[in-house]
């Protein structure tokens, strides 16, 4: 790549930082220089994310269905999955995937309720309370 | 206790906190492209049995750690690493070093990175920082993707160091033992063994997944994508592979850039000229890269939809993986020659 080729497009790096570049010079010689990002790149990343919001789309549409708990909910919204939920909160994958039953998950203990909480930094009123789905949580 | 610390912005987090530090330390003639060769940081994997954010496991360097301790191997530079069980005794053996006047490296995940934007923070968990001094509550951080110092609190530092899932840090902790000058008779025997290590590493992995096969292995399986994955998931699978290759940090064309870099600077201790000529050849390998990943938008912005598009995209891939193979056969001649 060129040194004048580095791309400068916006995106969400901006007012965060600019990234290091390596690129050769007229002489053909390596220099570095800032850039604030790539296009190429930052539509590879909104194509992450809206996997991520159609996913949690999902999750949220399950549990009004009473198809499965809040926690799915919450563990699609912090980009989880049931392992690394399961190293976050020291549950047992098996345990995970109980308490993703919306009949499990009604009678589980305030200190488990309170180990998902953590892991999903949120309060345990927050996984209870059944109208995070329209304040958006 | 603040500590005396230049801050290095660098392309890629590890690279950038073992040049940092070796210099922190007296190793004056290190630079980024430095430590990258001599680690052999260049590599490519694609693990077909594991999946990272629901997409394919592709990698375009060497795993995390290794450029680290490759590094100060060669240079004959002891290290500690440490891992930690308990949270307290992590913090401890953080605040002991900080005491000492000395700064120390950590092995993060970013989800849970505050100074991160929300965009990037996925659950990825080798991201290197260093802690450089303590002020108060407050950890100040030399990020080498930052431009400037950031800062965290002790909460902040301790849940991203004891992040959990794949590659979990346990709270990691790693720095050298001690100051020490290096001379540039030890960097060149160690540019020596950093190239004949790479060499290795992308020809002669036996397999069909690693280094120059990987690539290729890549390439076929691209080709099928649109056909057993539906246009969806493979586009998906697509702006993964383009984030793994351009992951933030590498400054486009992934680490190939970095690597010509590198070889640029091996001419400067082993002036034999082909070293020139084959850092050429990486920098075409760069732009290809580049290239495959302008296709690959094409595709994941759902402009290019027929198998016609998949099918150049992987021939880009193979052209790349002949190039390449071109490249590192060179090197393995040249590095013989090297005294």
């Amino acid at each position: 790549m060129k040194q004048e080729d580095i791309p400068q497009d916006p995106g969400a790096l901006q007012n965060f930082t600019k990234e290091v570049s390596y690129a050769v010079d007229k002489d053909g010689k390596y220099v570095t220089e800032l850039s604030t990002g790539w296009e190429v790149k930052i539509k590879a990343l909104d194509v992450a994310w809206n996997d991520i919001e159609k996913k949690v789309a999902d999750a949220r549409q399950k549990v009004l269905n009473n198809e499965a708990s809040p926690l799915l909910y919450f563990m699609e919204l912090k980009l989880m999955n049931i392992d690394i939920l399961s190293a976050y909160t020291g549950f047992w994958k098996w345990q995970v995937k109980r308490h993703l039953k919306p009949r499990i998950f009604e009678k589980l203990s305030d200190q488990k309720l309170q180990r998902y909480a953590t892991a999903f930094d949120v309060t345990v009123e927050d996984l209870k309370n059944r109208h995070w789905h329209e304040s958006g949580v | 206790m603040k500590a005396e610390y230049k801050h290095l912005q660098a392309a890629h987090c590890e690279n950038g906190v073992t040049a940092s530090l070796l210099q922190h330390y007296g190793v004056h003639q290190i630079t980024e492209p430095l430590a990258f060769g001599i680690g052999s940081g260049l590599f490519f994997i694609y693990i077909p049995f594991m999946k990272v954010n629901d997409g394919p496991a592709i990698s375009f360097r060497t795993m995390p750690g290794l450029i680290f301790k490759r590094t100060c191997r060669s240079l004959n530079i002891s290290i500690l690493r440490q891992k930690f069980l308990s949270k307290e005794k992590a913090r401890q053996a953080l605040d002991n070093r900080l005491l000492s006047g000395h700064p120390a490296a950590c092995q993060v995940g970013v989800f849970y990175l505050p100074y991160f934007p929300k965009e990037y923070r996925f659950h990825f968990n080798a991201h290197n920082l260093i802690v450089v001094g303590k002020e108060g509550d407050n950890y100040l951080i030399s990020d080498p993707i930052m431009e400037t110092f950031a800062t965290m609190t002790s909460y902040e530092l301790e849940r991203v160091r004891f992040a959990r899932g794949p590659l979990a840090p346990h709270g990691q902790l790693y720095y050298p033992k001690e100051a020490r000058e290096v001379t540039d008779e030890q960097i060149k025997r160690a540019i020596v063994t950093g190239i004949k290590r790479n060499v290795r590493h992308m020809l002669y992995v036996p397999g069909n997944i690693a280094g120059i096969s990987g690539i290729r292995y890549t390439a076929k399986k691209i080709k099928k994508w649109r056909d057993t994955l539906g246009l969806d998931k493979s586009r998906s699978y697509l702006a993964q592979l383009v984030r793994m290759q351009e992951e933030i940090g590498t400054g486009g064309g992934g680490f190939r850039f970095i690597y010509a870099a590198f070889l640029q600077q091996a001419y400067a201790y082993h002036p034999v000229d082909e070293l020139m000529d084959v850092s050429q050849k990486f920098t075409r390998a760069g732009d290809l890269w580049r290239d495959a990943a302008i296709q690959a938008s094409g595709i994941y912005k759902g402009r290019l939809t027929e198998q016609q598009d998949y099918n150049v995209m992987g021939d880009q891939l193979l052209a790349i993986a002949a190039l390449e193979k071109e490249a590192f056969r060179e090197l393995g001649t040249i590095v013989k020659r090297l005294r």
